[in-house]
């Protein structure tokens, strides 16, 4: 009896936990978030033009992801990635691998994209994919950021199997078709990158001569 | 002088100490941004500033004819000493919630007599000096060596921690940053910059308690508000307006993570 009392207990506690540990976490702004998103809104000028201020809406995986503070259940995550997977789209000649040479320029590139009224980018400035400012890529850059894992040696390491050349093309287009709530932009859903440009960044990757492979 | 160089000297000590774990490429590529930032110290630009901002306060100035003696930035009227470190705050004859930027405004336009469209040169650009971030200079300099103390106990100043809560972790624009992709982990940085975890009181300590900062690379001096809204403009979001309510709300949220951390100011920065 009582040690069938204890199970129950147990079991009941295991259960529980979980689902206690998540909703400890309030989400940010507490009751205010509603009132803070009209304040965050308003305080931009009247006088931006639309398509700058279309920047400022979130899709449901932004939404999400900021009422998880990043770190959605897991049962939701996975919703969200099999959202996000549904809107890989391919170059039409269906080459995933390009020019690792063009690729190296576009994980160098930080600019383009700037808008506003005190310092927006000049029209026509490169935009590029800035994977340095997150990632270990080339061994003789030296000037990486570590938010990102490092990718140095990837095609090395992982071959250039279609799996991986894929993968790595999914992954730069919609990052979190993989993990939702990542730090890694959705390049290719945003528009920031072609396909076309995002098959030169995959060669970047993969491409035997490429530096990202040399030691 | 030489109080600045002793912090520097500490703080190239700390950062040489963090950068101990990562590949010994990492650390002498640190090392050498450590002797740059200690050589940026030794004659901090933004002292000038301080000069000019302190005769900016003191000077009659504006339709009515007056200085800036009178102002109440939150510990009674002319008392500077801390204050900056305890802003914002709620101040009652307004009914608002007020950071330095915000509350200097105020007493120029009812001190001094200026009208609001009078006041828009907010920032400083090489050559042409804003009035407003000489005199944000000049007082948050008078907070040097004091802690930072945002509680935000009043319900005003809870509630906007709150709203400032959300705001840094809200995603949006092409990139689908928030302030939290790269400001919410320990131990991160972008290309070879250090990024605080300002979610914690070191990170954001270490943050807020140099501003304002000479900006080497802009070759000027620039406040919290101009820090936070190139935030944005970095984020490819649009700017927000000057002053607006949006960013006294990351600057209370920030300035509750930072509270007990002393300020070193005004800060120097690449």
């Amino acid at each position: 009896m009582n040690f069938k009392f204890a199970l129950f207990f147990g079991v009941t506690i295991a259960i529980a936990a979980p689902a206690f540990a998540e909703k400890a976490v309030e989400a940010p702004g507490g009751k205010f978030a509603k009132e803070a998103e009209q304040m965050f809104l308003s305080s931009f000028r009247a006088d931006n033009p639309s398509y700058w201020m279309k920047r400022l809406e979130q899709d449901e995986t932004m939404k999400m992801c900021a009422q998880f503070r990043d770190n959605p259940p897991r049962k939701l995550g996975e919703k969200f990635e099999k959202l996000n997977a549904a809107t890989i789209r391919y170059p039409v000649d269906g080459k995933l691998i390009g020019d690792w040479k063009e690729g190296e320029k576009l994980a160098a590139v930080g600019t383009g994209g700037h808008i506003g009224f005190i310092q927006p980018d000049p029209a026509g400035r490169v935009r590029g994919g800035n994977c340095y400012a997150c990632h270990q890529l080339a061994k003789k850059e030296l000037a990486y950021g570590t938010i990102g894992p490092s990718l140095q040696n990837f095609g090395k390491i992982r071959g250039n199997s279609d799996d991986i050349i894929k993968y790595a093309y999914d992954k730069i287009y919609n990052s979190n078709a993989f993990t939702a709530c990542t730090n890694m932009p959705r390049f290719g859903l945003h528009s920031w990158l072609t396909p076309e440009q995002i098959t030169h960044i995959v060669a970047f990757l993969i491409d035997p001569a490429s530096p990202v492979n040399k030691d | 002088m030489i109080q600045r160089l002793t912090k520097t000297l500490v703080g190239a000590v700390f950062i040489a100490a963090f950068a101990g774990p990562v590949l010994a490429q990492d650390s002498k590529v640190a090392d050498e941004l450590a002797k740059y930032r200690e050589a940026l110290a030794d004659g901090n630009p933004a002292d000038l500033f301080e000069v000019k901002g302190e005769g900016l306060w003191t000077e009659k100035r504006g339709p009515k004819n007056a200085s800036l003696e009178q102002c109440d930035m939150g510990l009674g009227p002319g008392k500077l000493d801390g204050a900056y470190a305890q802003l914002p705050k709620y101040f009652k004859d307004t009914n608002k919630v007020m950071d330095a930027e915000s509350r200097l405004i105020h007493c120029m336009i009812t001190l001094q007599g200026f009208k609001a469209s009078d006041l828009k040169n907010w920032y400083s650009t090489p050559g042409n000096d804003s009035d407003i971030e000489a005199l944000i200079t000049y007082i948050g300099g008078k907070s040097n060596g004091k802690p930072i103390n945002v509680p935000a106990t009043h319900p005003a100043e809870a509630k906007m921690a709150k709203m400032g809560e959300y705001i840094f972790y809200r995603r949006a624009g092409p990139q689908d940053f928030s302030c939290s992709i790269c400001h919410g982990q320990d131990g991160k940085r972008i290309r070879l910059q250090e990024l605080g975890n300002l979610t914690t009181k070191e990170g954001a300590g270490v943050a807020m308690k140099t501003w304002p900062s000479y900006r080497v690379s802009q070759g000027t001096v620039w406040t919290m508000q101009r820090r936070l809204i190139d935030c944005m403009r970095q984020a490819r979001w649009p700017e927000p307006n000057y002053l607006a309510d949006s960013v006294i709300a990351l600057e209370t949220y920030l300035q509750k993570n930072a509270t007990g951390t002393v300020m070193e100011t005004p800060g120097i920065k690449r």
